[in-house]
């Protein structure tokens, strides 16, 4: 219990931390909040909830003894001072081909793909877009002398100029449009696959599965309910609609840490777990205590038997406990080392044993 | 919700290799398309003697302790689910780690899969697909009263050891009837263990010196 709430405690620093940046940067970023839009107050702190929340998670699922050791062991490996230079190499390949590219949802299924695709950029282009704009890092202005021209400010500099009616700035004014329009299709696609899915409908829930994309669909659907308030209906119930807009943002923000959005920032691990992986293919195998075959790297069944003592695991056999007790590395007699294919074959086996003993028993008390 | 009084229980012992179960488990929608239980040959080169293994559904599932992402959920009915795919980072924890080598990661697809009790069927109060086609009935799903009916020489249960380590499962394992309350399956004490070898009586035509009703080790 001691340690649990030692956890949570650095996870709250960690949270607050978080927090705390994030507002000096807002007020440092619209240069003391001169370009700070007041009327998205309720987006920024519900920006400044979520990031306590998401660091205060993130901090508690590093500590997890599995996530503790994949973190430290595969920021090892990629540091590693020789292999530094094609670790950067590979990781930037691999960020574009599974991360940009989705290339591992589409092995898993297209539908799958091209839903998860849209609403990733989606989401990606909407967020690029609203945070910077909401924490005033970036505002317009009209260059002094020209109407004609708008003025990109960044972070109170002066970045670039653009015509006002232009395709460029139509394009990037309407940047939330696009995004609805990625975002709407995939969540789409989503739901008609979770509709007439069965495997999918066996084993969906609705906070995890369901309620993401109903978010999704409501901020986009009330985003541009606003683009037509303004663009075709002088500005109809736009109060009402920028309302509703900001509800849906706000509790999707403050959701963020607790729900299936997570995975955002929990899924980069799959990067440093490639580079454990890699190292672990070319370091030491470790070899079956049963039929002495190969079947994983040394090194993750070594650290899988440490992540298991500190669960409360005991799959010892025999008196390695005792060294591993003592702190020893444990080199033998660990459950650990025996090999996927024979634990299975230990199935079959054990219970044949019970038979045999049992029969053997029966034929003495017979005779 | 899986039925209550409904349970899995596996039989090694009467299972005969005959593969209707792999083929059966690729049907199941949760996984289409690709088999998740093992049917595994215990020592190929010197016995016939296959097992299946399904995922027996631990109380409190290894794979998902170890697992990282904290991607393995275990529902309120004990069915310990194949990692959830928004989480999975295929890291390979849980193929390693579970006591009875389950799981299967597919790096392709960066995710691991994993026998779910076929859940689509099992939650609405169906056979699992394995245990509707095993003609031996190594694996049966049915209530306890069934089982007991069929296999009055056995019972069922559900606690295996491995080394210092205790595991009780969903699942059941049919072992020979005893007083004990819930007979304990020590797996790791079978690592010496051997597959018997068969005796049978062959007449073998002609052979000379040879006894033609020698008995043939196979």
């Amino acid at each position: 219990m001691a340690q649990v709430a030692k956890e949570k405690i650095k996870s709250g620093v960690a949270g607050a931390v978080a927090s705390a940046i994030l507002a000096i940067l807002i007020v440092v970023g619209s240069r003391n909040l001169n370009h700070f839009d007041a009327a998205l107050v309720g987006y920024t702190f519900a920006t400044l909830f979520a990031a306590f929340g998401i660091t205060y998670r993130y901090a508690m699922w590093l500590q997890r003894p599995p996530t503790r050791m994949y973190w430290r062991r595969g920021w090892r490996v990629f540091l590693n001072p020789r292999l530094i230079g094609s670790n950067v190499l590979e990781l930037a390949r691999r960020f574009f081909v599974e991360f940009a590219a989705n290339r591992f949802i589409f092995r898993r299924g297209k539908g799958r793909w091209i839903a998860h695709w849209l609403i990733m950029w989606g989401c990606l282009i909407g967020a690029a877009i609203t945070f910077p704009l909401v924490w005033g890092w970036i505002h317009f202005e009209t260059v002094p002398g020209n109407t004609a021209l708008y003025r990109t400010f960044v972070f109170g500099f002066a970045m670039q100029d653009f015509p006002v009616e232009s395709a460029f700035a139509f394009i990037i004014f309407h940047g939330l449009v696009w995004a609805s329009f990625l975002v709407i299709a995939g969540v789409m696609i989503a739901f008609r696959r979770r509709m007439i899915d069965h495997g999918a409908v066996a084993v969906q829930q609705f906070g995890e599965d369901i309620l993401p994309l109903l978010l999704l669909f409501a901020i986009s659907v009330t985003g541009l309910m606003l683009t037509v308030s303004y663009t075709w209906l002088r500005g109809y119930a736009y109060d009402f609609l920028a309302i509703l807009h900001a509800i849906t943002v706000i509790l999707t923000l403050v959701w963020l840490p607790f729900g299936k959005f997570f995975h955002l920032f929990q899924r980069p691990a799959q990067l440093g777990v490639s580079f454990y992986k890699d190292a672990g293919k070319t370091g030491e195998q470790a070899k079956c205590l049963r039929c002495g075959e190969p079947f994983a790297s040394a090194m993750m069944v070594r650290d899988l038997a440490v992540v298991e003592r500190q669960l409360g695991f005991r799959y010892e056999l025999g008196e390695a406990e005792e060294k591993s007790s003592r702190g020893e590395e444990m080199k033998t007699g660990h459950y650990q080392q025996v090999c996927p294919r024979c634990r299975r074959a230990l199935f079959g086996l054990a219970q044949g044993a019970l038979w045999r003993r049992a029969l053997n028993d029966r034929l003495g008390e017979a005779s | 919700m899986k039925p209550e009084h409904l349970h899995f229980f596996i039989d090694p012992n009467r299972c005969i290799g005959c593969q209707a179960c792999v083929q059966a488990c690729s049907e199941c929608d949760t996984h289409r398309g690709t088999s998740m239980i093992h049917l595994e040959y215990v020592e190929r080169s010197s016995s016939v003697q296959t097992v299946p293994v399904v995922c027996m559904h631990c109380e409190q599932p290894t794979c998902a302790e170890v697992c990282p992402a904290d991607a393995i959920k275990r529902t309120g009915d004990g069915v310990v689910q194949s990692a959830r795919k928004p989480r999975c980072i295929a890291c390979g924890n849980c193929v390693v780690a579970c006591p009875f080598g389950v799981p299967e990661l597919y790096e392709d697809k960066q995710i691991m899969m994993k026998c779910d009790m076929c859940y689509d069927r099992a939650t609405a109060g169906k056979k699992p697909m394995c245990a509707t086609v095993c003609p031996s009935q190594a694996l049966f799903f049915g209530t306890r009263e069934q089982i007991e009916q069929l296999r009055p020489m056995s019972m069922p249960t559900n606690q295996f050891r491995f080394g210092n380590q205790t595991i009780t499962t969903r699942v059941n394992m049919m072992v020979p009837r005893s007083g004990a309350q819930r007979p304990l399956v020590n797996v790791t004490d079978a690592m010496d263990e051997k597959p018997r070898a068969r005796t049978v009586s062959l007449p073998v035509a002609g052979g000379g010196a040879a006894d033609p009703f020698a008995e043939v080790e196979v």
